[in-house]
């Protein structure tokens, strides 16, 4: 299997080269960028299989480079790396289009596992994220609007539950008696949700947690 | 935001009405006069001022709106309220009868009211364009008021209507007496010097708001700087001394670190709760002191929320309990908190990845596990579990029924 392609955005230097320094073999830091514009530019030149995405970016942040790249049609798959814990922001790049979310003080085996999850083309939730999700899809009482994009099934909330608790994939897939490709599939179905989802609840919601 | 519209319009919408039929009620709550209008408005998903004003007008036109008013109140049925009523919104109630009366005298200076059927098409009109104005959705409408009125705030709309009422009345008034002939010229005069004077005042005023409002924005701006100021130094600027002067001893610096972020996050991302009154709240605190006295760090996830009481207090304790083992015995590197609030349970779980135990092999005597998590919960009706085997971890799972309100 050749080395993951990646492409690091950030606008800290040090951070970049932290990064680039606790990623693993198998992934191939392919160029770094520190500001929508140039991430935009790299994006198109190198075509990295994953990027690392900062949300708190100058120039519009981490959703606009979303908006730009995914806006012109490029199957580019991103990840989402941040300090940030609120809610809005985690909830607005999942729903720009991110396949997954990470906060900074991940370590360096996880995140090459996390990059490795999102290359394949499925979704990485951290604890933090779950319980977001948890959060949101939980806070209506209201009737959803589309039964099928709109509420999570009792298996989803199982699995989110435990990524919640800090279990890893592989114990979940222990835990409830199923494979880890299943469990992956599980996680997949609820970003799609989060992405497609149009239930107003959710950005009402992160609107809500905003007021701090 | 484009992405977010285009996946909205994509996604494929089908409504699910709970009851598309519901019986036409007379609400307490939000009426004005009887509910009627409060009522109808919920049947036909209009915003009640329409239907109000719908009355008014009819009611103003050879009286029909009153008669409809009064039949429908008859025939419909109160909604069942419990409790004190709310009080009537009377400034909402003048407000409907000021309208009336100005469209009295408007209709009877145009002589509309009695044109009697000339004037049908103006109330078919207007009734007509309030439901279209209130069918379009609230971005059109924005995009209307924009367009049309600009950025008029909406006091001085308020004003502008008053004045229109008054000079209505005026002119009403003078007519009825028959002196209008007589005062026209001195209400031309008067208007045109008021104008004149709007006119030359209007910049100067319109620059001194400009100047007041800057100011106004600028003293804001230089409080919050002022507060942020104030905490960066009691927090960051503290501990980055207290880092430096610990720099031997890596673990302190650590946990220096991890405390000032944990705090520095709070204070910028999580909405302000009392640790004794919330659950969540009173999770985040146990974790972060526990975390602080043993410098391991505890991640801490919360879904959901409810008011603390004394069995829920009861139930941190145990947490509390949980987490101080699994930061002195397991080894593990990171703790996992996680506290789900339903409408019916309070869920904890407490998880480390470290060295785990034999539960058959723990001493009768170790007071620990038995008597300040599992005891603990069982006096409070509550519930713990523990999972755990050598080399596998820990996990405490901690339940608590909560009472019916």
């Amino acid at each position: 299997m050749s080395a993951i392609r990646v492409l690091i955005v950030d606008d800290h230097r040090l951070f970049r080269s932290g990064v680039r320094a606790e990623l693993g073999d198998s992934i191939e830091v392919v160029g770094e960028a520190e500001d929508v514009e140039s991430a935009v530019r790299a994006i198109g030149e190198l075509t990295p299989d994953v990027v690392l995405l900062d949300v708190h970016m100058p120039g519009g942040g981490g959703q606009e480079v979303l908006r730009r790249v995914l806006g012109a049609g490029s199957q580019v798959r991103f990840l989402a790396l941040s300090v940030s814990d609120a809610a809005e922001d985690v909830i607005g790049v999942i729903r720009g289009g991110a396949r997954g979310y990470v906060t900074k003080n991940i370590s360096g085996r996880e995140l090459t596992d996390a990059i490795r999850r999102v290359a394949e083309g499925d979704a990485v939730f951290s604890p933090r994220l779950a319980g977001f999700v948890l959060d949101a899809f939980a806070s209506s009482e209201a009737p959803p609007i589309d039964p099928e994009l709109d509420s999570l099934t009792q298996r989803e909330r199982e699995v989110l539950r435990l990524i919640a608790r800090g279990y890893a994939y592989k114990e979940i897939a222990k835990e409830l008696f199923i494979s880890v490709k299943t469990v992956e599939t599980h996680v997949s179905s609820v970003l799609r949700k989060l992405q497609l989802s149009n239930r107003h609840e959710l950005s009402r919601w992160a609107t809500a947690r905003r007021l701090v | 935001m484009a992405d977010r519209e285009t996946i909205r319009d994509a996604a494929p919408v089908t409504s699910g009405e709970p009851d598309p039929f519901p019986r036409l009620v007379r609400p307490v709550q939000g009426r004005l006069v009887a509910g009627v209008a409060e009522g109808a408005a919920a049947q036909l998903r209009l915003d009640p001022v329409v239907l109000r004003l719908a009355f008014v007008l009819l009611t103003v036109l050879d009286g029909v709106g009153a008669v409809a008013y009064a039949a429908l109140w008859l025939f419909t049925p109160r909604e069942p309220y419990e409790g004190k009523e709310p009080a009537r919104d009377w400034s909402q109630v003048a407000s409907y009868a000021a309208v009336g009366l100005a469209l009295l005298a408007l209709g009877w200076l145009t002589g509309a009211r009695t044109g009697g059927i000339g004037a049908w098409p103006i109330a078919v009109g207007g009734i007509g364009s309030l439901i279209l104005w209130q069918q379009a959705d609230p971005d059109r409408r924005r995009r209307w008021m924009s367009t049309t009125v600009g950025q008029v705030r909406r006091n001085r709309v308020r004003t502008f209507a008053g004045l229109v009422l008054v000079v209505v009345g005026a002119i009403g008034f003078l007519v009825a007496t028959d002196e209008l002939d007589a005062a026209k010229p001195g209400i031309v005069f008067t208007l045109v010097v008021v104008g004149g004077v709007a006119l030359i005042a209007a910049p100067w005023l319109a620059g001194l708001w400009k100047e007041l409002q800057r100011e106004r924005r600028e003293r804001i701006r230089q409080e919050e700087r002022a507060e942020v100021a104030a905490h960066v130094h009691d927090s960051v600027l503290h501990t980055l001394t207290l880092i430096q002067r610990n720099s031997e001893d890596p673990r302190e610096v650590a946990r220096l670190a991890r405390s000032q972020e944990r705090e520095l996050r709070n204070w910028l991302y999580q909405p302000k709760q009392d640790a004794d009154a919330s659950l969540a709240a009173a999770v985040r605190r146990v974790a972060a002191e526990e975390e602080d006295a043993h410098g391991v760090p505890i991640e801490v996830v919360c879904v959901g929320d409810c008011p603390l009481t004394p069995e829920l207090s009861a139930m941190m304790q145990a947490a509390r309990q949980a987490m101080v083992n699994a930061a002195k015995y397991s080894g593990s590197s990171v703790i996992s908190v996680y506290a789900e609030a339903e409408p019916e349970e309070v869920t904890v779980f407490v998880r480390d990845r470290g060295a785990g135990f034999d539960m058959d092999q723990v001493p009768e005597d170790r007071m620990g596990i038995r008597q300040s998590i599992i005891g603990r919960m069982e006096r409070h009706g509550g519930g713990a579990r523990i999972r755990t085997e050598p080399g596998e971890g820990t996990e405490v799972m901690l339940t608590m029924k909560l009472e019916k309100a």
